[in-house]
C-alpha cells in the first residue's frame, strides 16, 4: 500500500472567491477539508492606532472604510460612542435620518453579499441584478454627502446636513439617448425622500426577481443547503451575532433587544433559520431586505411630515453655519476651536454596539478627557465569524469552502482593521 | 427598568462575594478583577444562573502609559513660534531615534477588557483586570470558556504583546509576517520603524528604516470642562 499523506495548499491572497485578501492555507485529505487556517491582517492599516492621534471628529472618515460596504453602520455605532461619552443625544429627525440610512446601509450591503456570495457558488447573472438597486442607493448616498460610498455623514450631535430638495440627474452623452435619460431620471425629478419611496415600491419586486433566480434553483440548494450547519451552542460560543446567529435560529437583533434611535417606534420583524445552514442565512438575509424596505418606508413617511433640525444646536460640539461664522465672533471662536482643536469627551469608557448588516458592531472607547481617543477597540462581527471558519469546513470539500467564506459575508476592511 | 436595577443589585452583590470592584457608569456594568481570580470569575459570570453570559463579545487591550498625559500647556503660552507649548510626549511624535525613556509609572500598565453579552438576560457586563507586571504581562487564557477568545486573545497577543497563558496558538496575527514590536503600545511610534517598497535592481520588495518625518496637526489637550459630565450634573 502506498502511503497516503495530507495535501496542503494555498489559497489566495488573490483570488476572487476569497472576497478581499485572505489567505487560507487548507490542509486536504483528497478533496475532504481536515484543516483551513486563514491569514489575515494584510489589509491592516492601523485604524485604532490612527484614531488615537487624531481628534474625534477626523476618525469618522476611517469608521467608513472599515466595512467599506456598510459604510454609515460603522459610522453610526462611532457615534453613538461618543454621544453617549458627551450625555448628548441628536434631534428626533436626524435619529429617524440614521435609521433610514442604516436601513439603506443594510440593503446596500445584502446586496453586494448576495450577488458575491451567488458568483462565486455559480451563478453569475445575481451579481448584475444586484448591482442594479445597488445603484439607486449609492445614488442616495451620493444626494446626500457627495460620495457614492465613504459619506462621513454621521456626525456626534446629528447628521451633516439635512435631506436635500433635489436629485442629481443623469446627462445626455453620446452613449444615452434622450429618450433613455428622460426615462431613468424620471424618478429623480423630486427630492431625496420622493426618490427613496420610489425605490421602497420598487424594491420587493427586485427580491422576487433574486428569489426566483436562487430559492428553488436545484444547484443552488444543492450548494448550499447542509453545508457549513452551526448549531445554536456554537454559534453563540463562537461569537456569533447578526444574521450568522439568527441563520442558526436564534432570536437576536440588537434592534429589538437593546433599541438604539428610534428603532423601538418602528415595526419590523427578526427573521430566524431553523437548520443553521448557509441556506438558512440566505433566506435570512433575503427576509432582512424585506424588513429593511418596510422600515425605511416608515422613517420616509415620518420625515416627510416632521421637518426640523438635524443637528444639536450646541457649538461647542457642532460647528455654527457658515453665515452665522462670518457675522458674529462668538461663533467664529466656536468654529476656530473646533477645526483647530476639536472638543474634549469626559473621562471615562463606553461600548456603543449597533446592529449593523453582519452582526453586532461595537466601539469601545476610553477617554482620558482629552480632544483624542485614548483607546478605540473595534469590534468587528466579521472577526469572530471568520474565527470559525476552520471549525465550519471542517469535513466539507473544497468548493465548499468558497460557500462558507460566501455565507460568512466577510469583508476585509472590517477584519483587518 | 425594574429587571436593570434587580440585576446591578445581583451584580453588586456577586462583586461584594469574590471581592472585586464594581462600577456603574452611564448604564454600563463593569467588573474590576485581579489577574488570579479572573478565570473564576468569569466561569461563575458564564454558568450562574443569574447571569448566563454565554457570549464573549470582545477582548480588548489597552496600554495605560500616557493616560491623562497631554501635549499642550493650557495655563501659560510661550512666546516662541507656531509650535509654542507643544510636548513631543506622545506617540504620534516619536520617530525611530527618540523613543521616550519610559518612565516607571506606579500604577498598572496594562489591562484586558473583556465584553460580555448573554442572550438569555439581555444583559452586558464589562471585566477588566490589570496586570501588575508592566514589563511583562502574562493573563490567563479563557478560550476553555468561550470559543470566539481564541482570535480576539491573538489580537491582544499582537498589538500588545500580552501574553495568554494556556492559549492553544498563540500567534501574531494582524501585523506582518516577521514583524518586529507591538504596535498598539503607547510607545511605539506611529510611523512605524520600517518601510517597505519594490527594489528593481534586487528584484524584490526591501525593508528599510522609515524616512517620512512624524507629524501631528492637532496636539493632544486636556480641557476641565464639565459641562458634559454627567456625575457633576447630578451633583
Amino acid at each position: 500500500m502506498a502511503e497516503i499523506r495530507n495535501y496542503t495548499m494555498n489559497f489566495g491572497p488573490q483570488h476572487p472567491a476569497a472576497h478581499g485578501v485572505l489567505r487560507l492555507i487548507l490542509e486536504l485529505d483528497g478533496e475532504v477539508i481536515q484543516r483551513a487556517d486563514p491569514h489575515v491582517g494584510l489589509l491592516h492599516r492601523g485604524t485604532e492606532k490612527l484614531a488615537e492621534s487624531k481628534p474625534f471628529n477626523q476618525s469618522i472618515g476611517y469608521m467608513d472604510r472599515l466595512d467599506y460596504v456598510s459604510m454609515m453602520c460603522n459610522e453610526h455605532s462611532y457615534v453613538l460612542a461618543i454621544e453617549k461619552l458627551l450625555g448628548i443625544t441628536p434631534p428626533v429627525r436626524a435619529q429617524y435620518i440614521r435609521v433610514m440610512f442604516d436601513e439603506i446601509t443594510r440593503i446596500l450591503n445584502h446586496l453586494l453579499w448576495l450577488g458575491a456570495h451567488a458568483l462565486d457558488v455559480g451563478a453569475m447573472s445575481m451579481f448584475l441584478y444586484a448591482f442594479r438597486e445597488r445603484e439607486d442607493l449609492m445614488d442616495c448616498y451620493e444626494a446626500v454627502s457627495g460620495t457614492r460610498m465613504h459619506a462621513t455623514y454621521y456626525r456626534p450631535g446629528g447628521v451633516y446636513r439635512d435631506l436635500p430638495q433635489a436629485m442629481p440627474q443623469y446627462k445626455p452623452s453620446k452613449w444615452r439617448k434622450d429618450k433613455e435619460i428622460k426615462k431613468i431620471n424620471a424618478a429623480r425629478q423630486g427630492s431625496l425622500l420622493e426618490f427613496i419611496e420610489d425605490f421602497t415600491q420598487r424594491f420587493p419586486g427586485c427580491v422576487d426577481e433574486y428569489e426566483t433566480l436562487l430559492t428553488d434553483n436545484r444547484i443552488w440548494k444543492q450548494r448550499t443547503v447542509n453545508i457549513g450547519v452551526v448549531s445554536p451552542e456554537r454559534a453563540l460560543q463562537l461569537g456569533f451575532t447578526g444574521p450568522m446567529l439568527r441563520g442558526s435560529g436564534v432570536e437576536w437583533d440588537l434592534r429589538r433587544k437593546q433599541p438604539y434611535e428610534v428603532y423601538d417606534e418602528l415595526e419590523f420583524d427578526i427573521p430566524v433559520g431553523v437548520n443553521g445552514d448557509c441556506y438558512d442565512r440566505y433566506l435570512v438575509r433575503i427576509e432582512e431586505m424585506r424588513q429593511s424596505n418596510h422600515i425605511i418606508k416608515q422613517c420616509v413617511d415620518w420625515l416627510k411630515k416632521n421637518p426640523g433640525s438635524v443637528m444639536l444646536d450646541d457649538h461647542k460640539i457642532a460647528p455654527p453655519s457658515r453665515a452665522e461664522m462670518k457675522d458674529d465672533m462668538e461663533s467664529l471662536i466656536h468654529h476656530f476651536k473646533l477645526f483647530t482643536e476639536g472638543y474634549c469627551l469626559p473621562p471615562g469608557e463606553v461600548y456603543c454596539a449597533i446592529e449593523h448588516p453582519k452582526g453586532e458592531f461595537g466601539i469601545y472607547l476610553v477617554s482620558d478627557g482629552a480632544n483624542k481617543p485614548y483607546r478605540i477597540k473595534i469590534r468587528a462581527p466579521g472577526f469572530a465569524h471568520l474565527a470559525s471558519l476552520d471549525e465550519m469546513v471542517k469535513g466539507h470539500m473544497l468548493a465548499d469552502v468558497v460557500a462558507v467564506i460566501g455565507t460568512q459575508d466577510i469583508v476585509f476592511g472590517e477584519i483587518d482593521r | 427598568m425594574t429587571n436593570e436595577i434587580n440585576f446591578a443589585t445581583t451584580l453588586r452583590n456577586f462583586a461584594e462575594k469574590c471581592a472585586c470592584k464594581f462600577i456603574e457608569d452611564r448604564d454600563e456594568f463593569t467588573l474590576e478583577v485581579g489577574v488570579k481570580k479572573l478565570i473564576p470569575v468569569l466561569k461563575s459570570l458564564r454558568d450562574e444562573q443569574d447571569f448566563c453570559f454565554d457570549q464573549l463579545i470582545d477582548v480588548a487591550g489597552v496600554d495605560y502609559l500616557e493616560y491623562g498625559k497631554t501635549e499642550w500647556k493650557t495655563q501659560q503660552a510661550t512666546g516662541t513660534g507656531f509650535s509654542r507649548g507643544v510636548q513631543h510626549s506622545t506617540f504620534g511624535r516619536f520617530t525611530f531615534d527618540d523613543n521616550p525613556i519610559s518612565e516607571q509609572m506606579d500604577q498598572p500598565r496594562f489591562a484586558v477588557v473583556y465584553h460580555l453579552l448573554s442572550v438569555a438576560k439581555n444583559q452586558r457586563v464589562r471585566v477588566k483586570s490589570f496586570c501588575e507586571d508592566n514589563e511583562f504581562p502574562v493573563f490567563p487564557s479563557v478560550c476553555e470558556l468561550w470559543a470566539s477568545a481564541n482570535w480576539y486573545e491573538r489580537e491582544a497577543f499582537d498589538l500588545y504583546g500580552i501574553v495568554f497563558e494556556g492559549h492553544p496558538d498563540l500567534r501574531r496575527i494582524l501585523t506582518d509576517y516577521g514583524f518586529v514590536g507591538h504596535p498598539l503600545r503607547k510607545d511605539f511610534p506611529l510611523v512605524g520603524h520600517v518601510e517597505v517598497r519594490f527594489d528593481p535592481s534586487k528584484q524584490r520588495v526591501v525593508y528599510e528604516p522609515v524616512s517620512i518625518e512624524p507629524r501631528v496637526l492637532v496636539p493632544k489637550v486636556i480641557r476641565e470642562d464639565n459641562r458634559y459630565d454627567l456625575d457633576n450634573e447630578e451633583a
